[in-house]
């Protein structure tokens, strides 16, 4: 029955769905951009980092609903109480907590002889960063932006309380109906949505896993 | 040169301070590979990564070539200096050659000069630069990669290596082989290198100097032999080690000590009663047959007894080739297991150079010991 629904209303689940993708991608790409220079900067600072990792935290554990909600009286006043820009900033807030993790946990990794080599022959905490911590710490912060992503997709969903549009209208609008092959679209197409992304950002993973790393995994599993 | 000038270390402060170096002072020539040895925790390791500024100085001074570190930029100072390290720390992510090229290209070189040192650099450290250029770390032996390691640290030309017990970290095989190849290497360079070891062996094969610590004390620093012969006090004589008379033999060669003008000697074509004549006349053991120059062996006085022909027929061939350059611990070793007192000693060139007994070694051996030969325990054994 959803596949009938889904031949039915088909223009409709594309521009919903495309509607989805476009509100995860927007704060996915936005909390990168906010997130790892973060958990970058959070190496450098001890005290900092577990203030920073224990506020994005909360963010994370807050139910998502609560979070939509409390949008809305703080962004009101600029006139974005309800729609896409509270759902993409709560989206941005809930993808911190995997994005700066592990950046930073990342980059703590690094094994110490390679910072000190990197030292002891007279690179700077930049050099350091941009050859040898950032290069090795990608996938790891890829993998978090992978965890990010695919909770965001099921996230998202929600959002559609709010005003925001994608799959969760198919949903919310659903369970209004009592109409089953509605609801039951949405989840799917929800669920296909995360599938595929999931996929997507592994290959992505691999893609940017250095080739000296790779060579070693090869080398050491057989 | 590098100049320590009253170093001390302190880390923390307050009660839980923790003095890691205490005053210590002293001096690397030019050109010489001075070994910091001591137990972990003696200060050596400290003292090195306080000479390219990897740790502060709370006190003293260190100079290098005439400038004070401390007034030196940081970064600057070690990139004019090599760092090579136990761990290796060949970064992963970069290729062979990337990873040599660290240092050249923190300087700015050109491509095409990077790409001319890394090759040099690699057939200097005995690996085929075609076929390790663009592999990874990963892809190499432990051997391999301390090379790697190696050429390094000796890629933008630095007049100061700073190796933190560089060899550390492979199997005893390898490790003799990538010492000597450093030694030969080092012969040519002539760099001016702090290494660190807490391997009595690696100190004296590889040290023109050895600088000794304890709980952050500068206890002896002196040359190889002096600190084998006469450890200023128990603690250098126990971490030298009760075998110490047989390390002074690995550091001293047949040349300094073998007789060049032997008396027991005969030509080949002398009879056996003239030779066992010479014995008995000069109450000899041992006498050496020469032909045309060579040892071919030697006779006793059994083999002549009774016998006429030319002691060339008779001569006993050496169980060994002594060379006068072999260490004497070497010949010590052949002597025991050849149950030989005397030995002939041959040039290059495979001609009979002279005899090299029991008894030299010995004597030698006492004359350290007694400190009656201070003159030859100073001179540099490189």
């Amino acid at each position: 029955m959803v596949w009938d629904y889904i031949v039915n209303n088909t223009a409709k689940c594309i521009e919903l769905t495309l509607e989805h993708i476009f509100i995860v991608g927007m704060a996915c790409s936005l909390a990168i951009v906010i997130g790892v220079p973060i958990g970058v900067a959070i190496t450098r600072n001890k005290s900092l980092a577990s203030k920073v990792l224990n506020t994005a935290n909360i963010f994370m554990t807050t139910p998502s609903i609560a979070l939509f909600g409390i949008m809305i009286p703080i962004l009101a006043p600029f006139g974005y109480g309800l729609g896409k820009v509270p759902a993409i900033i709560a989206l941005i807030l809930y993808s911190q907590l995997p994005i700066i993790r592990n950046t930073y946990v990342a980059i703590k990794n690094v094994p110490p002889e390679l910072v000190d080599a990197g030292r002891g022959l007279g690179m700077t905490s930049w050099q350091r960063l941009k050859e040898i911590e950032i290069p090795l710490a990608v996938p790891v912060i890829i993998a978090g932006l992978r965890t990010a992503a695919v909770m965001s997709i099921g996230i998202a969903a929600i959002a559609a309380y709010i005003g925001a549009g994608g799959l969760g209208v198919l949903i919310q609008q659903g369970i209004g109906r009592s109409y089953e092959p509605m609801i039951l679209t949405g989840a799917v197409l929800v669920s296909v949505l995360a599938i595929f992304v999931d996929g997507f950002m592994a290959g992505l993973e691999s893609l940017v896993t250095p080739k000296g790393l790779k060579v070693g995994r090869r080398l050491r599993h057989g | 040169m590098i100049t320590y000038e009253n170093v001390t270390k302190i880390f923390g402060s307050g009660p839980d301070a923790v003095t890691a170096l205490r005053d210590v002072s002293f001096e690397i020539a030019q050109g010489n590979l001075v070994i910091f040895l001591g137990p972990s925790g003696c200060g050596k390791t400290t003292l090195l990564r306080m000479t390219n500024r990897l740790l502060a100085i709370t006190r003293g001074k260190i100079i290098v070539d005439g400038k004070d570190i401390m007034n030196v930029d940081q970064v600057k100072l070690r990139q004019t200096m090599g760092y090579a390290i136990q761990q290796i720390g060949l970064f992963p992510n970069k290729t062979i050659a990337d990873n040599i090229a660290t240092v050249p290209k923190l300087l700015g070189w050109k491509k095409q000069d990077i790409q001319k040192r890394v090759d040099e650099l690699l057939s200097m450290v005995q690996l085929e630069p075609s076929a390790f250029r663009d592999r990874y770390p990963a892809e190499l032996s432990g051997g391999q990669q301390q090379r790697i390691g190696v050429a390094r640290c000796l890629a933008a030309n630095p007049d100061i290596l700073l190796m933190d017990e560089p060899f550390g970290a492979i199997d005893p095989i390898n490790r003799e082989e990538i010492q000597n190849e450093f030694l030969r290497l080092q012969r040519k360079l002539k760099k001016t290198i702090a290494f660190v070891t807490h391997d009595i062996h690696e100190a004296i094969k590889m040290g023109d100097k050895i600088a000794i610590f304890s709980e952050g004390r500068l206890e002896q620093y002196d040359y190889p032999e002096t600190i084998l012969a006469q450890p200023k006090n128990q603690y250098i004589a126990d971490f030298v080690g009760a075998d110490r008379a047989l390390k002074v033999l690995g550091l001293i060669h047949v040349e300094e000590v073998m007789d060049r003008n032997p008396q027991n000697v005969v030509q080949g074509k002398t009879t056996a009663q003239e030779a066992l004549s010479l014995l008995e006349g000069n109450d000899f053991r041992h006498l050496v047959v020469l032909k045309k120059g060579k040892a071919i062996g030697y006779v006793h006085k059994r083999h002549l007894r009774e016998e006429h022909a030319p002691v060339q027929d008779l001569a006993v061939p050496y169980p060994v080739r002594v060379d006068a350059d072999m260490a004497l611990k070497d010949v010590m070793s052949f002597m025991l297991m050849h149950d030989m007192r005397v030995l002939a000693v041959m040039d290059e060139d495979g001609n009979f150079a002279g005899t090299i007994a029991y008894d030299h070694i010995q004597k030698r051996i006492l004359a350290m010991y007694s400190g009656e030969d201070q003159d030859s325990t100073g001179t540099n054994p490189s």
